[in-house]
């Protein structure tokens, strides 16, 4: 920091992600919450210790790997290259940077913001196997899609030297695909090995509804979500760089926010974009599922994301309008999908996240055809092929796949789902066990004393 | 040809005004932005309308029901 200008950039952008990160806080919060709500009573603690505990173990596995994948391998590798060695090497968990460094003050700030992203997308994918995997089997789960494959999806396509940015033109600003198809298409992965809970489909196939314990908690969750989601749509964003600090083909003087590629965008736009790709959804959900709240917040939610691959371009009424077709094909397929292979989603996660995320990117290639992907010289442009192309690798070929093979392994050693009489006692039988008899004990104890208290006076 | 109107960011951005797809274009010279306006307001309006209908298919549902007086002492007794 050689000037006055230089260091106040760097604190404003250090103190700007901070902040987006404790935002982004709020999206854990809200799904432990709707998760909970959405759970049976007998199932209370693992839910809420399945969703909690990916912290940590995202977390620690996101220093020790996951931050170095996301540097290393933006060219495939194989694709634009090899493995990005140098640019990896700041980002080792043994380098100086990742720690206490006065020379380094945006290390740690955009590894948090990365590392909370790499949380959502594992707590998306928790939701879907409510009531029924074992939490050991969920967790090593969390870790493959937080730490690996996320970081794999966000190199390829959500960084500004990405192969898919440079060779199909892929756009995703706020990460439609690379985080929730991505996510969604992991879910779905785990989901086709796991199966149904037990209860959920009648003899004749037609799928029960298992209603949440207390659906309030659930739709509160939804709005801390879309409070975290301001957040997330911040960390997207670099808040203010000049035209040399991006490297890339502009020219001038005018300093600018930008999205992750680097082209330029503003808090304005995603301000407006993502207000209205929120409104879309809440409309056409409140219409699609007949004033349900579950799926009116939901749609809010599957809106913004639709929306999110071109939120940093879109006028509001496109966002809006795309927001609202996102969420109607969303809840009609997850309807769909449960009723043709029985896959019990418990929250719908694959809909929202999944297949919107999907929609999203593919309508963004035709809403920005022919757009720059990049302030890069050489890059492709965006389109309609390039997006759909992106879709399927970060739905299938990161998310799906991978999920499917490691839950059949997990399944072939049973370590993937718990008994069915586990899952009909409910998963916190031996706790619940324990208080009613900590509980028993402490009102016998109670109720001695008590006519202790009273024998003298008879 | 890009729906933003530019195809690279080799521009001075003081330059730059809106990016979204479609700006300055029209139709039968009514400009994008109120073409999208008319859509949006139209969608806003068409809200109104289905929902009116489906509340209304709910209402009569509830009117009509066959149990109706002995679910309205319990809903009474259920506050």
């Amino acid at each position: 920091m050689d000037s006055n200008i230089a260091a106040l950039t760097t604190i404003f952008v250090e103190f700007y992600f901070w902040v987006a990160i404790v935002i982004m806080f709020l999206i854990h919060v809200g799904f432990c919450m709707y998760e909970v709500g959405a759970a049976r009573r007998r199932n209370h603690r693992h839910t809420l210790m399945k969703n909690t505990m990916l912290i940590p173990l995202v977390t620690v596995t996101f220093f020790f790997f996951g931050w170095w994948i996301y540097w290393a391998v933006p060219n495939g590798p194989g694709f634009t290259g090899g493995i990005l060695w140098d640019d990896a090497a700041p980002n080792a968990p043994w380098s100086k940077n990742m720690g206490a460094n006065i020379s380094d003050r945006s290390t740690g700030a955009f590894w948090g913001a990365f590392l909370l992203f790499s949380w959502t997308a594992a707590s998306i994918v928790s939701g879907s196997l409510l009531e029924r995997i074992r939490s050991g089997a969920f967790w090593i789960h969390a870790v493959l899609i937080g730490s690996v494959f996320l970081l794999i999806g966000e190199a390829w396509g959500w960084h500004y030297g990405g192969w898919m940015v440079q060779l199909l033109g892929y756009h995703d600003a706020y990460a439609s695909g690379v985080i929730h198809a991505l996510a969604g298409g992991y879910a779905l992965g785990v989901l086709v090995v796991l199966g149904p809970r037990l209860g959920k489909f009648a003899e004749d196939g037609t799928p029960r509804d298992i209603m949440p314990h207390n659906p309030w908690l659930v739709t509160i969750g939804l709005f801390l979500i879309y409070t975290g989601f301001w957040g997330f749509y911040a960390a997207c964003n670099v808040p203010i760089i000049d035209p040399e600090g991006i490297g890339g083909q502009i020219t001038g003087i005018t300093w600018t926010a930008t999205n992750i590629y680097g082209g330029p965008t503003s808090l304005s736009a995603i301000t407006f974009n993502f207000l209205m790709s929120l409104s879309g959804g809440l409309l056409v959900g409140y219409m699609v599922s007949k004033g349900d709240s579950f799926w009116t917040y939901s749609g809010g939610l599957a809106g913004l994301i639709t929306a999110s691959a071109g939120n940093d371009l879109y006028h509001p009424i496109q966002a809006m309008l795309i927001g609202g077709i996102g969420t109607y094909f969303a809840y009609k397929l997850h309807h769909w999908v449960e009723r043709t292979f029985k896959i019990d989603d418990a929250v719908g996660a694959v809909a929202v996240h999944g297949y919107s995320g999907f929609i999203g990117i593919v309508i963004c290639g035709f809403m920005l055809w022919g757009a720059p992907s990049s302030p890069f010289e050489d890059y492709a442009a965006i389109n309609p092929l390039g997006q759909f192309v992106g879709a399927i690798i970060v739905f299938v070929v990161l998310g799906f796949i991978p999920a499917f093979i490691v839950s059949k392994i997990m399944a072939g050693l049973g370590v993937l789902r718990v008994p069915p009489e586990v899952e009909l006692l409910g998963l916190d039988f031996r706790e619940s066990e324990a208080y009613d008899n900590a509980v028993a004990d402490v009102k016998a104890a109670e109720a001695a004393k008590a006519a202790k208290a009273r024998s003298p006076q008879q | 040809m890009s729906t933003i109107g530019y195809s690279n960011w080799a521009v001075d951005l003081a330059e730059v005004s809106a990016v979204y797809p479609f700006h300055g274009g029209s139709i039968a010279g009514v400009s994008s932005e109120v073409i999208m306006v008319v859509i949006g307001v139209a969608f806003w309006l068409l809200w109104h309308v289905c929902q009116l209908k489906e509340e209304q298919e709910e209402i009569d549902y509830e009117v009509n029901h066959e149990n109706r007086d002995e679910n309205i002492r319990q809903s009474l007794e259920r506050y």
